[in-house]
């Protein structure tokens, strides 16, 4: 893998209005979603642990163990409250 | 995805079930979710759905195959609300139908139970005060193993 590779991640919820953002294109130096995850957390103070999230690539659920690759589309799920 | 069977809708819910009865229909459970005047002890007067479109459908969706399956269903279907919600609007509806009243019954309970876990919809609350905060302390949202 070519790093930096660019992703695009949006976001919803807390995480949105923390952000400021409802989406963009990121460059990211790993391949590994939890590091992508604790890097944005850091950077704009969310509320939300890694524990409490979930993580989605490309309109699916995935585990935190999946690799990145470029053009991925990353959203990071809070806790759901439908219904 | 083919055959969608959950939805969202940004206008009020005021349907008859989506789907053609069949004649060996016996029962259809219907489930009206209602925005309430109060959450955990504290008054609401608002509430804001926001969800992510492709994989609220994708996930809803998959949960109504689930339920059709488990308990035999002729038909079901779900529609849920984005947007801001008065107190007193419905927010989600289920229907489910079935030869008899046992699996119908079993199978809308098994729905809601199962769309409020999985689907990433997400609920911004208002109070009287006009204080706002996200709901999070239900689910984390991941799928349950199949």
């Amino acid at each position: 893998m070519q790093f930096p590779m660019q992703i695009r991640i949006s976001y919803y919820a807390v995480l949105r209005e923390q952000r400021g953002l409802d989406e963009e294109n990121l460059l990211v130096e790993s391949a590994d979603l939890r590091e992508l995850y604790l890097r944005l957390e850091k950077a704009y103070g969310f509320s939300l642990s890694q524990k409490q999230i979930c993580p989605a690539v490309n309109d699916e659920f995935c585990a935190w163990e999946r690799p990145l690759l470029p053009g991925d589309h990353v959203v990071f799920i809070p806790p759901v409250a439908g219904g | 995805m083919a055959d969608q069977l959950f939805f969202l809708s940004a206008r009020p819910l005021e349907m008859a079930p989506p789907f053609a009865l069949p004649p060996s229909l016996g029962a259809l459970v219907t489930f009206d979710g209602v925005v309430r005047d109060n959450n955990m002890g504290k008054p609401v007067v608002r509430l804001e759905y926001t969800a992510y479109p492709a994989l609220a459908e994708r996930e809803g969706t998959r949960i109504l195959r689930e339920a059709i399956a488990r308990f035999t269903l002729l038909a079901a279907c779900c529609v849920h609300r984005t947007g801001v919600l008065e107190v007193g609007e419905v927010a989600v509806k289920v229907w489910a139908a079935a030869a008899h009243r046992g699996e119908a019954f079993a199978a809308c309970q098994a729905i809601i139970d199962q769309v409020k876990e999985r689907v990433p919809i997400w609920k911004r609350e208002t109070y009287s005060d006009g204080e706002q905060t996200w709901v999070t302390c239900q689910h984390a949202g991941p799928p349950a193993s199949p």
